[in-house]
């Protein structure tokens, strides 16, 4: 492997190195990475759904949605790519308030989105407090390449969990592969155990 | 939001299979067009390359390139000609 | 560059460059290859973005007797080379005219009877890639080289002023009855727009190639 003498990419030095997961490194931009085209859901047929192991389907409208308690994280994300980006601050209401007065088994959740993007987690992680449906980033309306109007945000695992575009989760209680973990991605995606590709 | 073509994954889709697979002919699962593979509409860095039907827009191909393993994935195709054009 | 070992190209292929810094952290981007076959060097010509990754190392770090690793020649679909004959139909949009300078340059040094059209077109005139060496081709063989500068012209400019819509395919295109071989290359907005323009004016798509550089 030949090194590129002076190459060291758009990296940032000099953060604090604690907040960085194994291979991780901070850069100054939000890259967009994306598996599709942007879909384009009009907010008057945008609805968040909760379906699957539970007595009966709960649905949100856009309004209805923005009417939920909120909360304003400040979180690091990390993605699988090896960018970091520190101090993210967004809007959104907490999966846990969501779920709160959902009776249900299920030991498993996936995320779906419009443009067919899914991606799988423990349903601990989701009540646990540390996963958000954000609508806002950095003070504004989350932008429709950053997964806007809405999207997963489990600042705690690798960011292809944080599904753009979603729609609603499916509660489960066989865990199914989301998009990349069907693709040879870890299926649970811890970085601080650098958990990137099945078998890791 | 970037966009390209399988022109721009050919360095790894000859690595996977051995020799040059943008003039393959691949019919897809979904729609059952025939599209030769430089002409798919490609994502890069997805983290993975993901590449679509310019058709109907279904995934077709899913290269992974990880320590020197290239992960391919063609459930997209229903099937792929690499040697279009032959009278075999 | 002087690549050892390095087996020959056609004119269209491109190359995998991959940069590792000392880490480790590797980055990856494919370049077309500027350079005709019978060129003495191999060369790529690198378009500085600000915000990228690669290219202010490529174009601003990057000093004589660095070494690179590269990946290729690669490519099989979007490439021209004499056997395939003509007409050549050229259509560029910004760095797009790469791969398109090498097919030029190929025809230039070869033996092919075949009458070769670029249309090239970019932003404005200090976007213009090779512009001396492109003016100075024009006319040589039975080569023909239009320019279009979409946003802003100089004084005094006499080329086309327009994005490559219907009516300037129109004027600039090959009859389609002459079966032309069209390649089109450029950010995949205006790739999508001519090959679409050219098929609506009844080319053949069989006929035409395109190579996208990413961009909507």
């Amino acid at each position: 492997m030949a090194i590129s003498r002076g190459f060291h990419g758009k990296r940032h030095d000099g953060a604090d190195a604690s907040r960085l997961p194994p291979g991780q490194h901070v850069v100054p931009d939000f890259p967009v990475l994306s598996a599709g085209p942007t879909p384009q859901t009009p907010l008057e047929e945008w609805t968040f759904e909760i379906r699957g192991l539970i007595d009966k389907p709960i649905s949100w409208s856009w309004e209805e949605f923005l009417a939920l308690p909120n909360e304003t994280p400040t979180v690091d994300i990390h993605c699988v790519t090896k960018w970091t980006k520190l101090g993210t601050t967004w809007r959104g209401v907490s999966v846990k308030t969501l779920l709160a007065d959902v009776s249900t088994t299920a030991k498993f959740a996936l995320a779906f989105c419009d443009g067919g993007y899914t991606s799988n987690l423990p349903i601990e992680d989701l009540t646990g407090g540390g996963a958000w449906i954000a609508y806002e980033y950095d003070g504004g309306p989350l932008p429709a390449q950053h997964g806007g109007p809405a999207r997963l945000l489990v600042p705690h695992l690798y960011f292809w969990k944080s599904a753009k575009w979603v729609r609603g989760l499916e509660l489960r209680d066989h865990d199914e592969p989301g998009f990349w973990e069907g693709y040879g991605y870890h299926n649970y995606g811890d970085p601080w155990k650098e958990q990137r590709y099945r078998g890791d | 939001m970037q966009l390209w073509d399988g022109n721009a994954i050919a360095g790894v889709l000859h690595a996977a299979f051995g020799h040059e697979m943008t003039r393959a002919v691949g019919t897809c699962a979904t729609c059952a067009s025939r599209n030769t593979l430089a002409t798919l509409r490609v994502f890069l860095r997805a983290p993975g390359a993901v590449a679509r039907c310019p058709v109907c827009g279904e995934v077709q191909l899913v290269l992974i390139e990880e320590r020197n393993v290239v992960c391919v994935d063609l459930q997209g195709l229903h099937d792929l000609d690499h040697n279009p054009g032959s009278t075999e | 560059m002087s690549v050892p070992d390095w087996p020959g190209h056609r004119a269209g292929q491109h190359v995998d460059v991959r940069l590792t810094a000392e880490d480790g952290y590797q980055a990856q981007r494919s370049y077309s290859i500027a350079s005709a076959p019978e060129d003495p060097y191999l060369v790529l010509t690198v378009q500085y973005l600000p915000d990228g990754e690669v290219s202010p190392y490529l174009t601003q770090e990057l000093q004589i007797g660095d070494s690179l690793e590269l990946r290729g020649p690669i490519g099989d679909y979007f490439v021209w080379e004499e056997k395939l004959g003509g007409p050549l139909f050229l259509i560029a949009g910004g760095s797009g005219v790469v791969p398109l300078r090498a097919m030029i340059r190929d025809y230039l040094a070869g033996t092919a009877d075949v009458p070769v059209r670029l249309l090239y077109s970019s932003r404005s005139l200090p976007d213009v890639i090779y512009r001396d060496e492109l003016a100075e081709m024009h006319d040589d063989k039975d080569l023909d080289i239009q320019f279009t500068l979409t946003d802003q012209q100089p004084p005094g400019w006499s080329g086309y002023a327009r994005r490559v819509d219907l009516d300037l395919l129109t004027a600039v295109a090959f009859s389609s009855a002459d079966h032309p071989l069209t390649y089109i290359c450029g950010p995949t907005a205006f790739v999508e727009a001519v090959a679409n323009g050219l098929v609506e004016l009844g080319h053949d798509p069989s006929g035409i190639r395109t190579e996208r550089f990413g961009g909507t």
